[in-house]
């Protein structure tokens, strides 16, 4: 195969990703837009088997199987609950191949290599080996395998700083010496640097660090299409880089976060004193028969799901409920706030799951206004973005952060497991409220019991 | 290829990837992001090539490590994906 018919596929499959990204900006295109994107993985792929000399075959064949038989059954069986933490692992290790990749290159390029090739083989290296471990971190604080909650330690930042300054010092080190020592001591020093960079970061910020993470990989994958004279990689991880780079910039918007202070939480957070208000307060409590006569009577009632919903597995049973109160003329609106679950957009795929009609789903903005004539909002499983807090405490870790305000609503219906606090770790003084009726227990079981009382009524 | 032509293409991809992805709806913001992310998990195709001119163990062994990684982050990416969009479409469905 010539040179020209090979880069002309390698350009197709670029073109393919431009595509991809841009059908899935949009609802009606997005399927169609990913697979688009897998259409041009393909082709690449398999047009790198026809440009020969191609050696170690077999293993490049095994190695391929292996990632298969790992890769597809990961993303088909995980439940969509645990789906973000997935994106995250997957991210890390494409991260760890570009690290990888570039680290090959190098050792095989020996003294061969120019000044160019080796600071872009460092920036591969260091890039994709703090995606890699950072990755790792915000995968252990979804899955709760470690606290969600920011780790900050004495001096942290200190140590944080001289880390950076050793991964700088030896990224100079690397391109002076051109040996292997240096380079696996810039690995390690960058993998370090990966888990003290994310560590500082808050549960409520996670989503943020792994799109970041993504725009990072992104680069690095880039910067090794340099290193090996590949324009595809080059056009798809500049692609990743920058489509990654803006949508970190619309989520911390649509969470109200600044993207600096996430960024820079490492450098500037202080050891977080111990919240206060951590007294017995009364709360008002009810059984699901309460629960059943408030919503029998209601006109309006809005709906507000949260990730405690999906961890329950009650989307089913949330659509009976609502589709029993729209049979009994109630007026029914789910309110989605945009971060609702633990990613933006993860509530609309948890409900969609459960055939939730797409014209009950109310966006943020769209029913926040209607809370003043609701007579009843149910907020199942949701904490942080319901907090009146976030507009009323300057300085909690939430302030800023747009909520639904269903602290206009007429009657508020908590269900929850706990008086535990949400994500975030924040105390919401909403429980507490004389309007807010809690009915604790499983959400699941909770809404089958407010299910079956409102029936007989 | 030479460098100008190397900046050329990063420049232009840059502000391709700022213009496709600049008006999202926060409802695709997980799958855009997942789709971006299996999307660089073509390094795939880097870590063939430096598989295939390996010489030493060292290097076999790296390389593979790196064709199993990529693998999982750009198959895997696509198939969970595809299934998150799956059920919006279910969710249109149903709304007709």
């Amino acid at each position: 195969m010539s040179q020209t018919l090979y880069d002309l596929i390698g350009l197709a499959a670029g073109i393919c990703f431009i595509l991809a990204l841009k059908g899935l900006s949009h609802p009606k295109t997005a399927r169609r837009g990913n697979l688009i994107g897998a259409l041009g993985a393909t082709v690449a792929t398999v047009v790198v088997f026809l440009k020969p000399p191609i050696n170690n075959l077999p293993w490049i064949l095994g190695a391929l199987a292996v990632g298969t038989a790992i890769g597809v059954p990961a993303a088909r069986k995980v439940q969509m609950t645990q789906m973000p933490q997935l994106v995250a692992l997957f991210n890390g290790v494409g991260g760890g191949a570009a690290a990888l990749v570039a680290i090959v290159e190098y050792l095989s390029l020996g003294t061969e290599a120019t000044t160019a090739e080796v600071i872009f083989t460092v920036f591969t290296v260091v890039v994709g080996c703090v995606s890699f471990s950072g990755s790792i971190i915000t995968f252990l604080k979804l899955q709760e395998l470690m606290t969600t909650r920011p780790v900050v330690f004495p001096g942290g930042r200190f140590v944080i700083a001289a880390t950076l300054g050793a991964v700088l010092a030896s990224s100079v080190w690397v391109v002076i010496e051109l040996g292997t020592t240096p380079l696996l001591v810039l690995a390690a020093l960058s993998l370090i640097f990966g888990i003290l960079f994310v560590l500082p970061v808050g549960g409520a910020d996670v989503p943020i660090v792994i799109s970041l993470l993504n725009a990072f990989t992104g680069l690095t994958v880039a910067a090794s299409g340099y290193v090996l004279q590949s324009t595809l990689l080059i056009i798809a991880g500049t692609l990743v880089g920058a489509s990654g780079t803006i949508l970190t910039r619309l989520m911390a918007d649509a969470m109200g976060r600044s993207l600096f202070g996430t960024l820079f939480g490492a450098f500037t957070a202080k050891p977080q004193e111990a919240t206060g208000q951590a007294e017995e307060r009364p709360v008002r409590s009810g059984s699901a028969d309460d629960v059943a006569i408030l919503l029998n009577y209601a006109r309006r009632v809005v709906i507000v799901p949260g990730f405690g919903l999906a961890v329950a597995q009650a989307q089913h049973t949330v659509r009976e409920l609502a589709d029993l109160m729209i049979s009994k003329g109630i007026d029914v609106a789910y309110g989605i706030h945009p971060v609702a679950g633990r990613m933006p957009g993860h509530m609309n795929v948890l409900l969609a799951e459960a055939n939730v009609p797409y014209d009950q789903l109310a966006e943020m903005d769209e029913v926040n206004p209607t809370f003043g004539q609701t007579d009843v909002a149910i907020v199942i499983g949701a904490n942080d973005v319901v907090n009146p807090a976030a507009q009323t405490t300057p300085g909690c870790p939430i302030y800023g952060m747009p909520i639904l305000e269903v602290n206009h609503a007429a009657n508020i219906i908590f269900l929850k497991r706990s008086m535990r606090p949400g994500f975030a770790g924040i105390e919401n003084e909403l429980l507490y409220d004389p309007k807010t009726m809690l009915l604790f227990g499983d959400a699941k079981a909770s809404l089958t019991k407010v299910v079956s009382a409102l029936k007989a009524l | 290829m030479d460098a100008m032509a190397i900046v050329s293409i990063f420049i232009l991809s840059v502000f391709v990837g700022f213009e496709v992805v600049s008006k999202v709806s926060s409802t695709l913001h997980t799958p855009l992001m997942s789709g971006a992310n299996a999307i660089h998990g073509v390094i795939l195709v880097g870590a063939i090539m430096v598989c295939s001119h390996s010489e030493t163990n060292l290097e076999l062994g790296l390389s593979v490590a790196a064709i199993i990684l990529a693998t999982i982050n750009m198959i895997g990416g696509f198939v969970v994906t595809d299934r998150m969009l799956e059920m919006f479409k279910g969710k249109k469905g149903a709304s007709k």
